[in-house]
């Protein structure tokens, strides 16, 4: 059962004719449909076709939020083998918003973590929607620091609204638990690579997308606050997000042109929802050709060239 | 025409907007609402004479008072593109820009000097809340930066004062990259094994404290400064209920061991003095009055 987003209720109405069609002509043998509902089924793709062509920065988001997305889970079962999860803080809990642990990729021994959002009610809520606390953060930090020791690669999949804003989150330091994973990633003599796969929302984002080298899926978003947040505050109207995410710049084809992400990772047409295989396909590739890149580059020249691109963060806008 | 109205009417009109003038000599504390002086409120750095309630004071105001002899020289921060994102909301970014400008004299969120404090060499830096609420963009990220390379050529100790909503939302994902950005500026003083002391103010928010802000050797705050990284607002919608007593304020934090210390704002050049001195193995300072700043100072500041 696809989950249609709003700006794809002409596609569902279409689709949904055409399957009408087709369970009519299941039940009344003489019927011949298949004509009209195959001439149905080419209008709805070249409609999908056109709806993802030219996606506005509100729908990017839609996309990126799309409960059918694969997930970081999804990316780790099927590109990564012998994935052990590693747990907890060792200082006060383990944040499932945040999964990590040692894995294989391509054979190679690697250090994976991301942000789960979950996928219905129970492992949603379980996972906090993706939301880390600061122990997901120190757990990142733990991991990072036991791939530096071993040399191990980091990939780190980025897919989160935020980090958690609860009473608890500030009184165990989200901040600096933040901040220090942001740190970490700046230290590691490893390769670091980040995929956002999702959403990359703020600070809780960015505390493991400080890497060598950065993807987004082609209708992921990144940005500084979620387009509602920016609205409420900058428009006094949360209603305004429309006009907020086309301000904020958010999309990975401006986040390119600004040289914050170093590389696009296509979508099948219609988006990730649609084809999840092709999506995770094309985003092994992606961390295969990335870890490629760094193969062989010593602790210091890393740490160097990651100082060097996160410095020059900015030094580029979107022209005139 | 007549004298009345060339004369006797302009002169009345004057007479009445003089008594207008006087209106901004008296400050009214917003915590105990006691009329403070002017002077007597500069002379006790922006902190209510009745209450110890610690009201804002601009970096260059503060520097006057932290500096010996209230001599600094500013450090060069360099300039960011304009507007990099051609934002806008119910207002072009670059006017709003432009109205912070004019209404604090200031060209942008933060002030960079370098001077003495106690006769020991510092780099300080202060982020300026009545611009754009401290906004951390790229010029912020640009100040930081300056900073902690000044601190690493002269070999020095920083010292930043935060005061911030939070990134710069006009400057997007760019304000979001001077996270990192600020925290490769943390690892130049941490390499170079320089002190690096964040002071945070009232108030201290957002991704300010997710980077640059909470990476310090030492972490002291002003008293009832908020300092968070979610605001008490969100919390209590996201959590639908009432927060505690002084949540997310510096003794709170201070309590759950988030801060090293908590100073009054009359209180904290000496301490910083004095910490200093021992991070950079620097004999005791010297009590008692200090002898005039040295002449390169001096010089400095004439530049």
């Amino acid at each position: 059962m696809t989950t249609y987003l709003e700006f794809e209720k002409p596609l569902a109405e279409i689709e949904g004719k055409a399957e009408e069609l087709r369970v009519l002509a299941r039940q009344n043998s003489e019927m011949d449909v298949e004509k009209e509902a195959a001439a149905l089924d080419k209008k709805a793709a070249q409609l999908l076709n056109d709806l993802y062509k030219d996606l506005t920065p509100w729908r990017k988001c839609q996309v990126a939020r799309h409960p059918n997305r694969p997930h970081c889970k999804d990316y780790i079962d099927a590109l990564f083998t012998e994935f052990t999860p590693l747990a907890g803080d060792r200082n006060f809990a383990d944040d499932h918003a945040v999964m990590g642990g040692l894995a294989r990729f391509n054979d190679q021994p690697v250090v994976v973590i991301g942000h789960e959002k979950g996928h219905d009610t129970a492992s949603r809520i379980e996972r906090n929607f993706g939301m880390a606390r600061p122990e997901g953060y120190r757990k990142a930090v733990r991991l990072m620091d036991m791939a530096d020791r071993f040399g191990l690669p980091v990939v780190s999949l980025i897919d989160t609204p935020g980090a958690y804003p609860g009473k608890g989150a500030e009184e165990r330091g989200q901040s600096e638990a933040i901040a220090r994973s942001t740190q970490k990633c700046l230290q590691i003599g490893v390769p670091l690579v980040s995929i956002i796969i999702g959403e990359g929302g703020s600070g809780g984002a960015v505390a493991f997308a400080t890497g060598d080298r950065v993807a987004m899926l082609e209708h992921s978003v990144y940005s500084v606050i979620s387009p509602e947040g920016c609205a409420s505050i900058l428009w006094k109207d949360a209603e305004k997000m429309r006009e907020a995410a086309e301000a904020l710049r958010l999309t990975a084809q401006d986040l390119k042109k600004l040289e914050v992400i170093d590389r696009i990772i296509k979508e099948p047409v219609g988006g990730a929802q649609r084809d999840r295989k092709g999506t995770v396909a094309a985003v092994g590739e992606a961390i295969a050709t990335m870890l490629k890149e760094l193969n062989g580059k010593s602790r210091k020249d890393l740490v160097a060239a990651r100082r060097k691109k996160f410095l020059a963060m900015g030094s580029k806008g979107l022209g005139a | 025409m007549n004298w009345i109205s060339n004369y006797v009417r302009p002169k009345i009109n004057s007479l009445f907007s003089r008594r207008d003038t006087p209106e901004n000599l008296w400050t009214k504390c917003p915590e105990c609402g006691s009329m403070l002086f002017h002077r007597e409120l500069a002379d006790n750095l922006n902190v209510c004479t009745n209450c110890d309630h610690h009201m804002a004071i601009t970096p260059r105001k503060r520097f006057e008072a932290l500096f010996d002899g209230g001599i600094f020289s500013e450090v060069k921060v360099p300039d960011p593109i304009t507007d990099p994102l051609h934002f806008r909301d119910q207002k072009k970014y670059p006017d709003r820009m432009k109205s912070a400008q004019k209404s604090t004299g200031e060209k942008e969120a933060m002030l960079v000097a370098e001077g003495e404090i106690g006769r020991t060499p510092v780099v300080a830096a202060g982020q300026d809340f009545s611009f754009m609420g401290g906004s951390m963009g790229m010029y912020v990220g640009n100040a930081i930066v300056a900073a902690a390379e000044r601190a690493v050529k002269l070999k020095r100790p920083l010292i930043l004062f935060s005061a911030a909503g939070g990134a710069r939302m006009q400057e997007g994902i760019l304000s979001l990259m001077q996270m990192p950005r600020t925290t490769v500026a943390v690892e130049m003083l941490r390499e170079a094994n320089l002190p690096y002391i964040v002071v945070l103010t009232h108030p201290t928010t957002g991704g300010v404290t997710a980077s640059y802000a909470m990476l310090g050797d030492v972490q002291i705050a002003e008293p009832n400064a908020l300092i968070c990284f979610a605001g008490p607002r969100v919390i209590e919608q996201t959590i639908r209920e009432k927060l505690p007593e002084g949540f997310q304020r510096a003794e709170y934090l201070l309590d759950h061991g988030m801060l090293d210390r908590v100073t009054h704002r009359k209180k904290l050049r000496e301490e910083l003095i004095t910490i200093l001195r021992m991070m950079m193995k620097l004999p005791p300072a010297v009590a008692g009055d200090l002898p005039k700043p040295a002449e390169e100072d001096a010089a400095a500041k004439a530049k």
